[in-house]
């Protein structure tokens, strides 16, 4: 129990004192997620509206594909990309294996389908009210595509929020693509795990609050954002 | 062209019944031609087929131009009174300016900033008709756009209709309103069960409508 107390006390200190270690990780966790849910929100975003409105045979079975990507282990994409890159793989020829990349790469393929399934259900929600103004209107599928984003932003922020939160909490993917090095592609998750099983309580700790205000912080926003959309104005 | 809109054996079967239909129609190619019914008699699935949003069973729509439709229940986007406006007004070429005079002509200038899904009903079907007319269209469907609106409200509605049609916008007008009717129709369908019971100059119409069922409807009993 002392030692539970002053390692608590220990990590207080650290965040308070802004430790460059503690800094530079966090910095990294926050540039690899960020980065992760832009590109898969530019990937994501336009393709689960289009999902949402196109009528084509099979359009079925990819919308179960999508699904079942969801459900993919950070584990097995971390591993698969390993394969891509390691040198003997296809992409090894870039030497990306065990750098930012690598994780950046790793967590947009782990929350693109997030995105797409997600938002092609917002997308699709929004389609069945709009759809025969917009067909009247003789908008292009362009144009609806554009129109549906953009009218849907409320719920979709909540979404690109609901996809950083599952990537920046993921330790599994970025741990194997990324290798935990210190200084180069450490992030917190990563390092929770490894101090945590050096004994550093402390660190892991310092980490571990700040991924929880993170995570909280990102829960509030999307609730907010939730309540917003479900108000008056948005209805 | 003799015409604005010409039908030919058009008909619309769904949930395995025919809803609409075989109809031959010949709507005169300006003025406003009032379609009546009884409820579920399909005169919103006729505006749809005539505008082109259902694809017809059997049968065929000849029409040209530029087409626009304020719907029963008109779909407000999640946007500001002027931003949907001017979505409209951009897709038809048009500039802010020619909003804030499509806004000031529907009397909604006021409100241009507030969501348009809060206005009241009344307001929502003048936004939706600014809207539609935004694109300046040949052929203008209207489905009922004055059913739950106040009689102000109605006229102020009526006389933007009445304007567009004096401008050579052909109108085509559903309404369970026998004096809008009056007021606007210059020819009447009357469709029952989906089938075309009598298309006549207006005065006639009313005067002496010729089907019984027509009758039925005028004189306020209820048609089966
Ligand atoms: N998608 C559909 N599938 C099956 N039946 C439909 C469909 N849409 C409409 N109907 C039926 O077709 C009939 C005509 O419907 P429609 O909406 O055209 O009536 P209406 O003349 O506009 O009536 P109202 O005056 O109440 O607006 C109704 O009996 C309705 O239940
Ligand atoms: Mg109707």
């Amino acid at each position: 129990m002392q030692d539970f107390t002053e390692a608590f006390r220990l990590a207080f200190a650290l965040v308070l004192s802004g430790d460059a270690d503690l800094i530079e990780i966090v910095g990294l966790s926050l540039r690899v997620s960020l980065s992760a849910i832009v590109l898969a929100c530019l990937i994501g975003l336009p393709l689960g509206a289009w999902l949402a409105i196109a009528r084509f045979r099979g359009r079925r079975a990819v919308l179960v594909l999508v699904n079942a990507l969801m459900g993919l282990p950070p584990v097995v994409i971390g591993l698969l990309v390993y394969l891509s890159l390691s040198r003997a793989g296809p992409l090894g020829s870039f030497g990306l294996l065990y750098t930012p990349t690598a994780m950046i790469i790793a967590q947009t393929i782990l929350i693109t389908p997030i995105i797409t399934a997600l938002s092609r259900q917002v997308i699709e929600d929004l389609y069945s009210e709009y759809d025969e103004q917009f067909r009247s209107m003789r908008l292009s599928q362009r144009e609806t595509i554009t129109a549906l984003l953009w009218d849907g932003r409320t719920a979709l922020i909540t979404v690109a929020l609901a996809g950083f939160g599952r990537a920046i909490a993921e330790v599994g993917a970025v741990i194997i693509v990324g290798g935990n090095i210190d200084h180069l592609t450490r992030v917190m998750t990563t390092a929770i795990a490894l101090e945590t099983s050096k004994g550093d309580l402390p660190l892991a700790l310092a980490l571990g609050l700040i991924l929880l205000v993170i995570a909280l912080t990102v829960n509030a926003l999307a609730m907010t954002l939730r309540g917003k959309s479900d108000g008056l104005a948005h209805g | 062209m003799a015409e604005s809109i010409r039908t030919v054996g058009l008909s619309l079967t769904a949930g395995g019944k025919r809803r609409v239909g075989p109809l031959n129609l010949i709507l005169p190619p300006t003025g406003t031609t009032v379609i009546m019914g009884p409820n579920g008699a399909g005169k919103s699935l006729l505006l749809r087929l005539l505008h082109g949003l259902i694809a017809p069973t059997t049968g065929s729509i000849v029409s040209a131009g530029q087409q626009a439709m304020v719907f029963q229940r008109p779909v407000m986007l999640r946007r500001s009174v002027g931003a949907n406006l001017m979505f409209a007004v951009r897709r038809a070429g048009g500039t802010p300016a020619d909003c804030q005079r499509l806004l000031a002509e529907a009397g909604l200038a006021d409100l241009a900033g507030q969501q348009a899904r809060s206005l009241s009903g009344g307001e929502q079907q003048r936004l939706a008709l600014a809207r539609a007319l935004a694109c300046e269209p040949d052929i203008l469907f209207l489905d009922e756009p004055t059913a739950s609106l106040d009689p102000a409200a109605t006229l102020a509605i009526e006389e933007q209709v009445s304007k567009a049609a004096s401008t050579g916008t052909k109108i085509i007008l559903v309404t369970h309103d026998a004096g809008q009717a009056r007021r606007l129709a210059d020819d009447v369908v009357f469709l029952h069960d989906g089938i075309l019971c009598e298309h006549t100059v207006a005065a006639e119409f009313f005067d002496t409508a010729t089907s019984p069922q027509a009758r039925a409807y005028l004189s306020g009993q209820i048609v089966l």
